[in-house]
């Protein structure tokens, strides 16, 4: 094919149009980000969630999570007085759109939210029989979805119930901690969009990050810590009733 | 679809991960290390009684060990990709390492056993066929066409080493894939370190009835009598194997009662609702104890060949319901409660659908199909008896 001027003026513009797309495919550099200066956390502090879905909203919209699939959530419980085995908990759609006004009087009402508590020795990524899902050196559990299997036996070993199989990759999915943010100095669209900052991000590794005098000052647990996974999502105000 | 949940399960939870394939492939695999165990009673152990089944159960093995990958690459969501397990195995995952296990049984184990013991007949029937198949037998002689005394002693010799190395094989084939649920700690129905061996015994259970029924199907569709001192024999196995597998499970259960963790609860509201059917009426009662009572009076009183033969069949169908149930309440029970211990989901089975039950019954006939294909190729029964096998015996 001959490419005259007038051919030439027809196609460049349309060059220009697709080179964004081409870029969009692939992954913004980071040029000043140091993995090795970065151990990536959560801080969940119970007594400020208002149980309003914003970071379920937000999570959502930001990583295009298929309806009906959560990277995050928010759980109510009602505990009535001591029996804290037998906590009342609901997650309408995952807490997408708030809740209900509670039913049951008495008792203690409060909200957890929930996401992939980011183990240092997490099982999901120990089972993968190809190593698609790893750990990366900052610290962050992900999932490379041009190598995974879609076994789903990651899903079957996380404690939490953080993972599944998004229905049109047919691959393993959970939260990045929007790692596509972290790494370029913002926050995680759930943090950011949490009107009560009960959702913190945290970096361990930096002295200065604010988290270590919380955990310094504060009684923190984690979920499930028999299970040993090293978990770093650190919730302020748990109460023993939640699993 | 909506799901229906009872209580409250975290929302990823509500929909199975693992579907009935799932359930069908540790009952395939378990076949094939029970057959592959019975074949070697004869083998190493020198159980003379048990020789009319001994090729049978190596051909059984062998077909279905061809089928058992077929529903684990149907449930994959990428297929394409599960060749990258052999590749780039992660080294830390059971099921990384259980592709090993399962090539080395496939490659190292059987098919080699199989053919050391049918090269003669091979080498035979190279020679006094025609066509297409003379064409095939010749392939299967991998150029090893010397029959002679010491070749045959040294294939004996052989065969008997790979059989030797072939029971640890099997254990470790069967013992593995109860290793990939045993080790799974976040899920308390799973997690036990008894899971191994049960699945082991549970294998070596339905293994044995599953070559008990054909032998004795086989012998009636070639209107040859059965042979009752050797399906005495197999009984006998099964019995005393289905005890030392029921015991096990019982102690599992009676350690879960006991120590009653926080999962206990759950669970036990789980086996008494939903999993009622399938765990106390189905496993327990139907595919356990009665199969292990027929099989005791048999053992107990002298009845005679026809009530004995009935009586093998009877328990012989209901070990594999009960292994079969057993392999169900493990793989989909596992999945129906949640592991925040606070409610209970629902397995809903597509009929026509890709991990639905018709490709589960075209999977569990597919092995029926394979050994059939297998047993023309490699008849394992002497030559009087098929009339298609001159001078064909077995080496040994």
């Amino acid at each position: 094919m001959n490419i005259t001027r007038r051919r030439m003026l027809v196609l460049l513009p349309a060059a220009a149009v697709a080179w964004k797309y081409v870029l969009a495919g692939t992954p913004e550099a980071s040029p000043n980000y140091d993995m090795a200066e970065h151990w990536w956390a959560m801080l969940i502090d119970i007594t400020k969630c208002i149980g309003c879905g914003s970071c379920v909203r937000g999570c959502q919209l930001e990583n295009h999570v298929p309806d009906g699939y959560f990277r995050t959530w928010v759980e109510r419980y009602h505990v009535e007085d001591w029996e804290m085995e037998y906590p009342k908990v609901d997650s309408p759609d995952g807490g997408k759109n708030g809740f209900p006004v509670a039913k049951e009087t008495g008792g203690k009402n409060f909200f957890v939210p929930k996401l992939c508590n980011h183990c240092a020795d997490s099982p999901c990524t120990q089972v993968c029989p190809v190593g698609a899902t790893f750990v990366t050196p900052d610290g962050v559990v992900l999932v490379d979805q041009k190598y995974c299997l879609g076994c789903r036996y990651c899903v079957q070993a996380c404690p939490y119930g953080c993972r599944f199989i998004n229905p049109t990759t047919l691959t393993a999915n959970k939260c990045t901690l929007c790692y596509h943010r972290i790494t370029k100095g913002l926050t995680t669209a759930c943090c950011e969009v949490c009107p009560t900052g009960a959702r913190q991000l945290a970096n361990l590794k930096d002295p200065k990050d604010p988290i270590h005098e919380f955990l310094r000052t504060h009684s923190v647990q984690v979920l499930k810590p028999h299970l040993a996974t090293g978990s770093k999502c650190f919730y302020y105000g748990l109460d023993g009733s939640v699993r | 679809m909506q799901i229906p949940v009872q209580g409250f399960m975290y929302p990823n939870e509500v929909e199975l991960q693992w579907s009935v394939l799932i359930v069908l492939y540790p009952f395939l695999t378990g076949l094939v290390a029970g057959a592959f165990i019975l074949a070697s009673l004869e083998r190493v152990f020198r159980v003379e009684e048990v020789k009319p089944t001994y090729r049978l159960a190596l051909l059984t093995a062998l077909a279905f060990l061809l089928v058992a990958p077929l529903p684990l690459q149907l449930h994959l969501g990428h297929p394409e990709r599960s060749f990258e397990m052999y590749l780039t195995p992660h080294r830390s995952s059971a099921m990384a390492m259980f592709g090993f296990v399962y090539l080395w049984y496939l490659l190292a184990v059987l098919v080699l056993e199989i053919w050391l013991d049918y090269r003669r007949d091979i080498v035979v029937m190279a020679q006094s066929t025609t066509g297409w198949r003379r064409l095939l037998y010749h392939i299967l002689t991998l150029g090893s066409t010397n029959i002679s005394p010491r070749s045959l002693e040294i294939d004996e010799r052989a065969g008997w080493l790979i059989t030797v190395i072939g029971i640890p094989s099997a254990f470790l084939l069967h013992g593995y894939v109860g290793f990939i649920f045993g080790s799974v700690k976040a899920n308390p129905w799973w997690s036990s370190p008894l899971m191994p061996v049960v699945f082991l015994f549970s294998a070596m259970v339905s293994g044995i009835a599953v070559v008990m029924l054909l032998y004795m199907l086989s012998s009636s569709l070639r209107r040859e009598p059965i042979d009752m001192r050797c399906v005495d024999t197999v009984a006998k196995y099964l019995f005393y194997t289905f005890v030392i597998d029921f015991s096990l499970e019982m102690l599992d259960l009676v350690h879960r009662i006991y120590e009653a963790d926080e999962s206990f609860r759950s669970l036990d509201f789980m086996v008494h609702t939903r999993m009622y059917f399938s765990q106390v009426v189905l496993q327990i009662f139907i595919g356990t104890l009665l199969p292990i009572t027929l099989l005791g009076l048999t053992q107990v009183l002298k009845l005679s060949p026809v009530i004995r033969k009935q009586i093998y069949v009877l328990s012989g169908c209901l070990t594999l319901v009960g292994i079969f149930a057993m392999r169900w309440n493990v793989v989909i029970g596992g999945q129906l409660f949640s592991k925040s211990f606070l409610g209970y989901t629902t397995y809903k089975m597509g009929i026509v659908a890709r991990e639905g039950l018709l490709t589960a019954i075209v999977l569990s006939v597919l092995p029926l199909v394979f050994l059939w294909v297998l047993v023309k190729l490699l008849p394992p029964w002497p030559k009087q008896n098929s009339g298609a096998l001159p001078d064909a015996t077995p080496a040994h």
